[in-house]
Order: C-alpha cells, then structure tokens, then sequence
C-alpha cells in the first residue's frame, strides 16, 4: 500500500502529509552495501594473511590475474542491465584468442594489425549473437547456449587441437607487464623507492575525481537539488582517495602501473561515463526495467539489445587477447567457465535477476571481491574445493542479500 | 435475515509508520450483498486482507466474529474452511490449465490411490460452471477466456470451496457493460442461494443497482453504513468518500476548436495471432486542435488495437490505411515516427506498458523525449531535472521528490507521470486509453483537469474510455466503435448513455 496521500486539493482540503513507510534500512545501505562487503573482506583476508594481501607485488598481482574476468564483466554488466545473459563469452575468448594467435604467430601480422582484427572478429561474433537476440526474438539464454558450444568448436578447428604460442613480447607486455618507469624513482622514505610516474597519474586521477565530484555538487545546487550534507561528501571522498592512493603507493614501490590497469581503467570511465550520461545507456536501463514500456516510449529496443552484444564481442576480444597474452599461448581450453565467473561478478556487484538495475562499478567490485576471496585463500594454503565453495556461497548470499533489501523496503515487485 | 453473519470490531492495522487501517467496525447481514466504498489508500483492501487471513491474527488489533463464533485465522486455508473466499481485483488463473482444473486447484477431486479423479473434476466443474451461467466446455485452457469468463470461473471455484461469505475485490473494473451486467445478476442470484457477498468497487452506478448496504472508509476510519433500501444517491456516496460534497465530477472547460490535426482514413488493421481476422475495419476519424474527443466502445470493438496501431504499428499486421497530420500525408512505421509526428499515446495499462516501475519519476518523465535533453548523445543530467521537477509541480506528483521510485507512487500519481512523459515529448495529438482506469475520485478529476488544460493548449485529445458518463462529461465530440468499426458520430450536446450505447452494439446481431 502506498502512503501517497490520493485525495486532490480540487476536490478535498489537502490531507495533513503522512510519513513514508517505515525503512529499517537506508536506501544508500543497499546500495553502498557492496562496497562495505569489500571492505569487510579485505580487511578479513588482510588480518589472516598477516598483511600479505595488501603488500605491493600482490595488490599487483590480483588486478593482472583477475583482469581479463573484469574487462568481461564490464560487458556482462551491461547485458544483465539490459535484461539479457551471455553464457558464451568463455568460448569467445578462447576463440578470438585463437584467432590472434594464428594470425601473429603463424602469418606473422604484425600485432596492432592483428589485434584490431581480432576485435573485429569479436565484434562480428557480437552482431551474430545480437542478430539471433534482438531481430529474431530468440532468448539470449539459448543463443548464447548455442554459442558456447559453437565458438569453443571454432577455437578446436582454428587451433588443430593444440596449443599456439608464443606471443610477442608487445603483446606479452599489455597482458603481463609494466609501463616503463617514465621519471625514474623517488623516495618515499620508510617505504623505500616509488615509481613517480605511477604516483602523479595517481594524484591526477584523485584530482580529477574529486574536482568531478565537486563540479557535480555545485551543478545541483545551482538547479536547486537536494544534496548530501558537506561532510558526507567530504568523508565519501576523502576515503576514495585513501584507497586508490593507498594502491597506487602500493603498485609504485613493487614495479610501475601494470598495463591491464591502464586498459581497465579507460573502459570502466568510458562505460560509467556511457551508462550514466549517455542516451544509449538510459535506453539500456529502460530497456531492462522494462521491454514493452521502452519500445511504447520510441526507444529502438532491437537496435540497444543488438549493440550491447556487439559491445559484448569487443570486450570478450579484448579479453581473450589479454589472457593469451598473459599465458603466452592460445590453447583449446582457454577461457573455460569464465561465463560464469563474469556473471557471478555481476550479480555479487548488485544486478537485479531481472534487469533494469546494475552498475560498472559494481560488477568491478563484485570481480574484485572473488579475486580476492581466490587470492587470499590461495595465500593461506587452502585447497581449490573449499575456494569454490566460499565463492558459491557469497554470490547466493549478495543476491540474497539484494532480494531481503527490496523486500524491506518494499521495492519488490 | 437481519441476523449479523460477519461482525468485526475496532479493528487497527499498521504497517511501519502508517496507520492503514483505525479503530474499524464492519458489520455484513447474512445473506446480504454489502458493498464497501472509498478512495483508493482508505483501506478497503488491507481490511478484506484482515478478514480472509492475509494478514494473520496478531498482525491486528480488534475482533472478527463470524457466525457468532471469534475468528483467529492465521491464513487464507483457515478463513475458506469457514466458508470466506475472497477474490482479487488481479485475477489468478493459471493459463495453461483447464476451466476445471483452475476450479480444482489445491482442492482437487482424488480417485484411487490419491490420483486425480478427471471424469469427475470436469462433471463437476460442468455443474459449477452451469450454476455461474458460463456457458464453456470445462476443459478449455483458462488463456482462451476473456477477462469476464475468467471472472466466473474465479467465482466457480469460490462456489467448489462451499462459500458462506464471497469477497469480490474491484470484480467489473475490468470488465465491459454486458459482462458486469451478467456478473451483478449472477451475484443477486447467489443471494438468492444464500450467499452473502462483500464488495468493493468503485463504481457508484453498480453500487446503487446491486448492494443492499454500503459501508464507507475512508483514511484508514470507517465514516458510516448507508441501507441502501431508500434512495441513496451517488452524490451522497461520493461526499461520503471524499468528506465534502461534490458538486461538479467534471472541471468546467470553455472548448476553443482550431483546424483539424490528424485524419485517418480508411485504416484497417488485421491481428497479428488470428489469421485474417479483421479487427480495425476501414476505420476514419478527424480530431482538431484544441478538442477532447471520446471513442467508445465495448470490450473487442477494436478502440486500443485501432489506437496502437496508429501510434507506429504498435499492434497488428496487414494494416492498410491513410494517416494525415496538419492536412498532409504522414508515414508512420514506428514508434520513433509517431513520436517525430507529435503522436502520443498514454497506455491503458501504465503498469505493463506505461511505466519502468523500478525507475524513478525523473526517468519515467525523460524517457520518450530524451533527445531533447540530449547534446550529441550525452544527457544533460541537470537540465533533466529541472524538466522532472517543473512537471511534478505542474502535474501535481505526489511523490517526495522525483527520485523517487515510480512503482511506490498510487495509481492516480503513475498516471501523471506517464501524461507527464508525453506531454514532454511535445505532441500535439495525445491519445489516452483509459486515462482514469483503476484512479480513485480525486484524482480522476485532476487528471480530467490536465486533459483539459492539454485541449487549452492547442493540442488534441482522443480519449478511450470504458465509462460512458466519464466520456459524455469530459468530450467535445464522440465517436463509437463496435466490431472494429467506427459506427457512429455524437456531438457533446446530443450524447446520451443510450444513443451511445445504440452505436456500440450495432454490428452485434449481423456479425455475432
């Protein structure tokens, strides 16, 4: 039932305002709820391994290993938000890993050539997928079923049954390595010797993000929005800013900035950015909250569903191209069940089952949160069984957690 | 026959900060048909949830005594062993199963070794089902049964469950004039039986023609019990529900009609699941600027397939026809060039097709113009805003702030969102399908008020609407459809509820 008071001043005297239902729990609460499970965990995984979590070359480590699954989940994100799934993308990386192994390694393409290729081919995998879904109405779940299983046959024919390798050193730097230390060290005195150059991007990104926010604020004010109180905002930043200047010390005394960093970087700015500012984005959101409303309201609702898979096929190209690179080899493999891994990020980051209701950032977190929970367990010895069982476990609570959240505060449907 | 078979005393329900319902006192005859009224949020439903054991004893304060004995019903299974069925304004049949097997749901007719007994399930389905007046072979799937037979298989199964007390929540809302008329005589022959039934509805005219008692709520109280023995106008109910007298249901509009608009001509529209079944048959009408013009018509006269088929082919195949905006021919093949034509077209059902209810308000209003809003692709956050905010001031949301979520909003509120939405895209032609579907009094009279600041402006208005009164009060000029046809043309000044209904069922004998 809702408290909005029906009567109309027209017609009644305006009935005294009654208070909205009763909330035990803050709206921001499921919101920033992930963050906080984040936080939690890794402090949890930071006192068991006696800091080892956190020193410099394992902060590095989680982000190169957990990397091609968070380039995944950027896409996966987006098609969950849309109301769609992909369970193909494993195929798809191992395929279009395939694809520019065989053309690096056995024509010799030169590798921006043959990384772009295999983009394309991404891309092409994409609208292939995206055709059946969007024009033909057949359920992504099937589609992407069937791709599975088509594009993992795909890497078996590109590949002859074996592994092709190995990569160029180029290559191998983007999936594995560091950007060169532009400025040299500098002293950061207990801590030993920096990378300066890591550190500068580091405060220029800090800069930039808190003048964004700040800019933001003040653009409210002045249209006379309702903004959260000046200390919120202050402490809601001044703790960003601890954490990725904390990293990004991190990263500096181990090697540089790795590379993967760099490129996960840009395609999360550039996906929020997309996602919350542009008209393709709110057109995904419409389209997941609600199909039959969307296309009643002229959004072209084939078209958002066709690109997002399309968008989905670059990613899983980039991907791939990152994990053969990291492996230094393309092999039949390649890839297998990070579908899942992808779609569990999603939902551990806040997706809605249904649609219409997702983050960048949160699927981000959500990888992170299994990067962690794997790295951390494989620090303390524990065996793989028990590592799977914990991840199961966290991505049935989140989504349960999710699912209590809307029932308290009686957004369910 | 005075005897009280249902008494519930002082009773008070709260959910977290609200008080749904307060200190409330019902008290049903048995073998009466009592009717309960009042706005929507005055708590109608959450006491029929009290009664029937949605919400079980100890969740509420107060009493329920039913047929001299206390109740403490801690779910539904408990009231309908007393004999209290109630049936929701959602109806809830499973589409795939059969009229009888729906009837036997969770209840069914057991054989040897427990096994489902189908001989007598369908015989006994087919006496329920005579007993009703649906004339349907009992193993039809429910899906093949419009909104009103679906309405007496509901009451059928009521009748399997050996009802004493049958609840019927908003039964004719969804329903055309014959299919309600059928159902009140269907509920005055039950009375007959023996059955008493409990009401609630919204509308006035079936509350007069078939209750016996009328119990009013409103804001959570109970404001008094009318016999409806004497002549009790509906003016009397509506001050009750309300708290003031109502003397105008209908804002006063001085029409200024300007050049004609839009022209549709010859249009025909076939269905997109039958096979060369015609629904819209050489369709044409005009509308001009400044002007509220009504199209009326029964439940399958083709008003909202004709109405969505103009707005970008939205429905059917095979559609033929012309279309002329401003005096020159238009093509519209989609949605994108309806609303490039100042085309607009309000649902009639906002929950399914109208709104993203997990969104909020601001979003809902952007969603069809968001290309105004939009330099090179990029959306202007703040200017957004501006747009939300001046609407729900100007529309009169009520809704905290237009961040909030569109699916806490009441009904009435929805519906400003969703005219709020294609007023923003600019359209001149609005056309609004059951504008007042499922809004309490209040705030339809709001929303005949924007309708008709809307005609102010210059722009047109076609509204579909299922209440004639609704369209004879609120239309400059009405149309009426039936079997897909338009057949027949009234101005304001010659409507009648009979002329129009004359109109409406013409083709009935020569096509039926």
């Amino acid at each position: 039932m809702s408290s909005v008071a029906p009567a109309d001043q027209a017609v009644s005297p305006p009935p005294p305002e009654k208070p909205a239902p009763g909330r035990a729990l803050p709206v921001n609460l499921r919101q920033s709820g992930i963050y906080i499970a984040f936080a939690l965990i890794v402090a949890l995984f930071a006192v068991l391994t006696s800091g080892q979590l956190l020193s410099p070359q394992n902060i590095s480590n989680i982000i190169v290993q957990n990397s091609y699954i968070l380039i995944l989940s950027i896409g996966m994100i987006l098609i969950i938000i849309g109301g769609h799934i992909d369970l193909s993308v494993g195929s798809v990386v191992a395929v279009t890993g395939a694809i520019a192994a065989v053309l690096m390694v056995e024509h010799h393409v030169p590798w921006p050539l043959a990384v772009l290729l295999t983009i394309l081919a991404g891309a092409a995998i994409g609208a292939w997928q995206g055709y059946w879904i969007a024009y033909f109405e057949i359920p992504a779940f099937i589609v992407t079923l069937a791709g599975m299983l088509v594009f993992r046959a795909l890497t078996l024919t590109v590949l002859g049954n074996q592994g092709i390798g190995p990569f160029p050193d180029d290559v191998r730097t983007i999936a594995n390595g560091f950007l060169s230390g532009y400025l040299g060290n500098i002293g950061l005195g207990p801590l030993g010797g920096a990378d300066l150059f890591t550190l500068l991007v580091a405060l220029a990104l800090v800069g930039g993000y808190v003048g964004f926010g700040w800019r933001n604020r003040q653009g409210r004010i002045g249209y006379g929005q309702k903004v959260e109180p000046l200390t919120v905002f202050a402490l809601k930043y001044a703790l960003g800013v601890v954490v990725v200047m904390f990293m990004a010390v991190q990263l500096a005394r181990f090697k540089n900035m790795p590379w993967v960093l760099v490129l996960l970087g840009v395609l999360v700015l550039g996906s929020t950015l997309v996602m919350n500012r542009a008209v393709f984005g709110r057109h995904v959101y419409a389209l997941g909250g609600n199909p039959l409303a969307a296309k009643l309201s002229g959004i072209k609702v084939k078209s958002v569903s066709f690109w997002l898979f399309v968008n989905m096929g670059v990613l899983s190209a980039i991907a791939g191209i990152v994990f053969a690179g990291r492996l230094n080899q393309a092999g039949p493999t390649a890839g297998n069940m990070f579908e899942l891994d992808a779609i569990a990020a999603a939902f551990i980051g806040g997706a809605a089952v249904q649609g219409g209701v997702g983050k960048v950032v949160g699927a981000i977190t959500g990888g992170l949160i299994m990067g962690v929970i794997n790295n951390g367990m494989s620090l303390l010895g524990a065996p793989s069984e028990r590592v799977m069982l914990i991840k199961g476990l966290v991505l049935l609570a989140a989504v349960a957690f999710d699912i209590w959240a809307k029932r308290r505060t009686g957004t369910a449907r | 026959m005075t005897e009280a078979i249902l008494r519930m005393r002082g009773i008070t329900k709260t959910f977290p900060a609200v008080k749904a319902l307060q200190d409330v006192n019902l008290e049903v005859r048995r073998g009466e048909i009592h009717a309960i009224c009042g706005e929507n949020g005055a708590g109608k439903s959450t006491l029929m949830k009290v009664l029937s054991g949605v919400y079980p004893h100890g969740d509420y304060s107060g009493g329920i005594e039913f047929e001299g004995e206390p109740c403490r019903f801690s779910g539904i299974r408990d009231s309908e062993q007393r004999g209290i069925v109630i049936i929701h304004q959602e109806l809830a049949l499973s589409p795939y199963l059969s009229i009888a097997e729906n009837i036997y749901l969770g209840n069914e007719r057991r054989g040897r070794l427990g096994l489902i007994d189908w001989n007598r399930t369908n015989a006994d389905a087919a006496k329920l089902l005579e007993r009703v007046g649906l004339h349907e072979n009992p193993v039809t799937p429910a899906m093949d049964l419009g909104v009103g037979k679906q309405q007496l298989v509901e009451i059928a199964k009521a009748l399997s469950k050996r009802v004493k007390l049958l609840i019927l929540d908003e039964p004719t809302a969804a329903l055309n004039d014959a299919d309600s008329a059928h159902l009140l005589d269907l509920l005055r022959g039950l009375r007959d039986e023996g059955i008493t039934c409990v009401i609630i509805s919204h509308k006035l005219n079936e509350i007069r023609a078939i209750a016996d008692s009328t119990t009013i709520l409103r804001d959570g109280r109970t404001i008094e019990t009318l016999d409806m023995a004497g002549e009790v106008s509906e003016d009397r109910i509506i001050s009750g529900m309300v708290g003031r007298d109502l003397d105008n249901r209908f804002p006063d509009r001085v029409p200024d009609i300007g050049a004609e608009v839009l022209r549709i001509e010859d249009w025909t529209v076939h269905s997109p699941t039958q096979h060369g079944r015609v629904v819209v048959d050489r369709a044409a009408l005009t509308l001009r600027r400044g002007e509220v013009v009504g199209l009326a018509g029964l439940m399958g006269a083709g008003r909202t397939e004709l109405a969505m088929s103009v707005f970008g082919r939205s429905y059917g195949t095979g559609i033929t026809g012309r279309i002329y905006k401003d005096g020159k021919e238009i093509s519209v093949r989609t949605v994108t060039d309806a609303i490039r034509h100042g085309l607009a077209y309000a649902t009639e059902d906002r929950k399914t097709y109208g709104l993203n209810l997990i969104e909020d308000v601001k979003r809902n209003v952007s969603a069809a113009g968001l290309r105004g809003l939009a330099k090179a692709g990029w959306v202007d956050d703040n200017r957004e805003y501006e747009v939300a905010e001046w609407f729900r001031k100007e529309m009169n949301i009520k809704a905290p702030s237009v961040l909030s979520v569109t699916g806490q909003l009441s009904g009435g509120n929805q519906q400003k969102v969703v005219l709020s939405k294609w007023i923003f895209t600019d359209a001149d032609v609005l056309i609004l399908d059951e504008p007042t579907r499922g809004i309490d009094v209040g705030a339809k009279y709001e929303i005949y008020s924007i309708i008709n600041r809307m005609a102010d402006q210059g722009r047109a208005v076609l509204v579909i609407s299922s209440e004639l009164p609704e369209l004879i009060g609120l239309c400059d000029r009405l149309y009426a459809m039936a079997g897909g046809r338009i057949t027949g043309e009234v101005s304001r000044a010659d409507a009648t509820p009979e002329r129009l209904m004359q109109h409406m069922t013409q083709t009935e004998e020569s096509t039926a």
